[in-house]
């Protein structure tokens, strides 16, 4: 029963976690080009000298 | 990405949004993102690939042509992005962070409900009971927003939809199920109603991100009227405005193969016009100085100034536009399918669960057993797979017609396309391509060598006919010839040095309609005609209709001549000479004979009548206006995209049916054992998974439709 006390408030905390890393994401713009961020890691960098 | 930061502190850089429909894959972003940061001036370029937009950072002194020009240069046609043209806020982004609360409180309190279920008793089930309650309450509050605010829109309107059914067994459920862990109960719903709004949620989303995406692809095509053209200064520079910088009497300058920005007048040069995008007509316009032009039409001949006489809102589109505010009632007053079900279904389950209650009371089980049994029907009547069964299908079926090129503005348009009985189909732009071609028969005749010579000399200009000839030839498989001292004299054509000898493209001295020679020093000259043609498989698609049971006839804005010629070409009936109000009354005219009519059209001029029909379409070549009052958009030449979309959507329609077969099926099993007072919360969970999951799998089958 213990055991209880300790994992349910990991399991939570695991959770809230991930829904805090979405909302993280989410305001920071990371969902708003899906299309090119799935393109973007294809491009080439090796070319681009500056 | 970033282009190295010029230290020029007097001038704060500005932001630009270019549109470049051209762009699909990652090699494209690379080659906008470089050609631009390498432009002295950009301090930064962003592509969006989803938009197909890319967002440059610059100095204000750099101006718009100079980074069309950058991406010209690397092979993307762009344009600068106006304000009017900025796409509406997304429909999904506020659904996402209540679909993401759903979830995490769904599958936490589902974790904790299967530990009641197998048999957790005493203060853990209170323990477990009383956890549920302190994630499922406040989650159950902010996820259920959307349905609580829409219920209660509809509510205060007197009316009701879809949601006002869940807000009431979202809210009873909530409600019992706090009332049954504060006095030690045997059951709690949290699972069930968690899981519940997830699935309507779900639902939700997938209907906006469907929308939005359209948007997006529409807004990338939103580029064909001009924004913006270079102005005569006082002092004879030239400087280049945007469209809702121009006011009356200012000077533009017009290239050939340009559109026109503003109406105006001719004030020097002559040259012929296209107008066919605002009034339907084909045959090109001569206007030479002191004759009126219209904004959206092309300047097909010679660089010409126009004077300004009317600009933005106050251009020939007013009228137009007030004739496309006006239409639209038809379009309004449809009721969607998921709305007209909940109209029957809300009624019914409520009733259901009143006399759930009410048989309780009779039978002597006391007013809380009563409660509890009649939330109990509300709950498992809630309609979680009729929530998912429209958006799913349509979902399905939009992301398949996207794939073969046909983009869906939302699931609605989906809905009335699939009962249409009549097409209305435009001549120029819809029926046809909308541009000169080149005479295939002359093109077949032109010996390899003069071909190729055309090739060369076509291939050094942007006049349209000259690209139309280009793309012509290359189809052939021919290759270019060598050419050296090519030159262009606008207006004129092409001259250049072919082996020594003198060639050139150029304008005929006499000619009917739209033609070009071909003169190759020592050889007969050869005249190359140019017309509008018919979309190569115009016949089968009408044909396919046909089968459909659909009738098409042509009604077409230009002379009847010319409707004459492409109804015979393709064995339809036509009416000519259609004013934009004609062609709105002709739609009236066959609704009040009870048909539902389908609007093929591309022009300016379609615009109203593309607004009243029960459902349209126009291919992606369209005018701003007819792009954004149709439903439909398809791109490429192929007309096969009516016949297509039809048949998507009565498939999506008959799949829809099935849906609600299914998911009221369900409940005819479950409602009677829920009025019985035999289901429990396991139950519940069980049956509402099993139902969405048949409905989602169920939709997956249009994958395929239209293949």
């Amino acid at each position: 029963m213990t055991g209880l006390a300790v994992l349910i408030p990991v399991a939570l905390g695991l959770g809230l976690l991930g829904l805090v890393a979405f909302f993280w994401a989410l305001k920071r713009g990371q969902f708003e080009d899906l299309d090119g961020a799935a393109a973007r890691i294809l491009i080439d960098e090796e070319d681009e000298v500056e | 990405m970033t282009a190295t930061a010029r230290l020029q502190p007097d001038a704060a850089p500005v932001t630009t949004v270019m549109v470049v429909p051209g762009m699909h894959c990652a090699g494209c972003m690379a080659k906008v993102e470089r050609a631009l940061a390498a432009l002295d001036g950009v301090e930064e370029a962003r592509v969006n690939l989803t938009a197909r937009q890319v967002r440059v950072e610059h100095d204000p002194a750099l101006e718009v042509p100079a980074l069309v020009d950058a991406l010209s240069a690397v092979g993307f046609a762009s344009q600068p992005r106006g304000e009017e043209v900025a796409p509406p806020p997304s429909a999904v982004k506020p659904l996402l962070p209540a679909l993401a609360v759903a979830g995490f409180a769904c599958m936490n309190v589902m974790l904790l409900s299967v530990s009641i279920w197998s048999g957790a008793e005493g203060a853990t089930k209170e323990l477990f009971h009383w956890l549920s309650a302190a994630i499922g309450v406040p989650a159950i509050i902010y996820s259920g927003m959307p349905f609580f605010r829409s219920a209660w829109s509809a509510l205060s309107k007197r009316t009701t939809n879809m949601d006002v059914p869940i807000s009431i067994g979202v809210t009873l459920a909530t409600a019992l199920s706090l009332y049954e862990t504060m006095n030690h109960g045997q059951d709690a719903w949290f699972d069930g109603t968690l899981m519940l709004l997830l699935f309507l949620l779900a639902g939700r989303a997938l209907d906006a991100a469907m929308r939005d995406r359209a948007r997006a692809g529409v807004d990338a095509l939103l580029r064909q009227a001009a924004p913006g053209a270079m102005v005569v200064a006082k002092e004879g520079g030239l400087q280049w405005l945007p469209s809702t910088d121009l006011v009356p009497g200012m000077v533009m300058r017009v290239a050939a193969g340009e559109r026109l920005a503003a109406d105006g007048e001719v004030v020097s040069g002559a040259s012929r016009f296209d107008q066919s995008l605002l009034t339907g007509e084909s045959a090109p316009i001569a206007a030479a100085s002191g004759d009126p032009v219209l904004a959206g039409t092309l300047n097909l001949e010679n660089p010409v100034d126009v004077r300004v006489t009317a600009a933005g809102s106050g251009t020939t589109l007013a009228e137009i536009a007030r004739l496309m505010e006006a239409s639209g009632q038809v379009r309004s007053a449809y009721v969607r399918i998921a709305d007209r079900a909940s109209r029957l279904y809300a009624p019914a389950v409520h009733s259901l669960a009143a006399l759930t209650f009410a048989g309780w009371m009779l039978a002597g089980a006391g007013v809380y057993q009563s409660l509890v049994y009649a939330i109990a029907v509300l709950i498992i009547t809630c309609p979680c797979a009729l929530g998912l069964a429209v958006p799913v299908a349509q979902v399905v079926a939009c992301s398949a017609l996207m794939k073969r090129g046909v983009m869906v503005k939302d699931g609605a348009a989906l809905e009335r396309i699939a009962d249409i009985d009549r097409a209305l189909l435009d001549k120029t732009g819809t029926l046809t391509l909308g541009r000169p071609l080149p005479d295939p028969v002359t093109l077949d005749a032109l010996p390899a060598d003069a071909a190729a010579v055309a090739l060369g000399l076509a291939s050094h200009s942007r006049h349209p006919l000259s690209r139309a000839l280009v793309e012509a030839l290359a189809a052939r498989g021919i290759k270019p010839a060598e050419l050296t001292e090519v030159g262009e004299e606008a207006g004129q054509g092409l001259s250049a040095l072919w082996q020594g000898r003198k060639v050139a493209l150029r304008r005929p001295d006499s000619a009917s309609g739209i033609a070009t020679t071909l003169d190759i020093e020592g050889q007969p000259v050869w005249l190359i005609p140019f017309a509008d043609r018919l979309r190569p498989d115009a016949a089968a698609a009408l044909d396919k209709l046909r089968r459909l049971g659909i009738e098409p006839s042509i009604l077409s804005g230009d002379n009847p001549g010319a409707v004459a010629e492409v109804a015979r070409e393709t064995g339809l009936t036509g009416q000519g000479n259609a004013s934009p109000q004609d062609k709105q009354e002709a739609i009236a005219r066959l609704q009040g004979a009870g048909h539902k009519v389908l609007m093929a059209g591309d022009g300016l001029n379609d615009g109203p009548a593309l607004a009243a029909a029960n459902a349209s379409i126009a291919p992606g070549t369209a005018s701003d206006v007819g792009r954004q009052a149709a439903d439909l958009v398809f791109l490429g030449d192929s007309l096969e995209a009516l016949p297509l979309a039809v048949r998507t959507a009565r498939s999506t329609m008959r799949v829809v049916k099935q849906n609600f077969v299914m998911a009221i099926g369900y409940n005819l099993l479950a409602v009677p054992l829920a009025m019985a007072g035999l289901v429990t919360p396991l139950i519940a969970a069980v049956a509402m998974s099993t139902s969405s999951l048949l409905v989602i799998g169920n939709s997956l089958r249009l994958a395929g439709v239209g293949r």
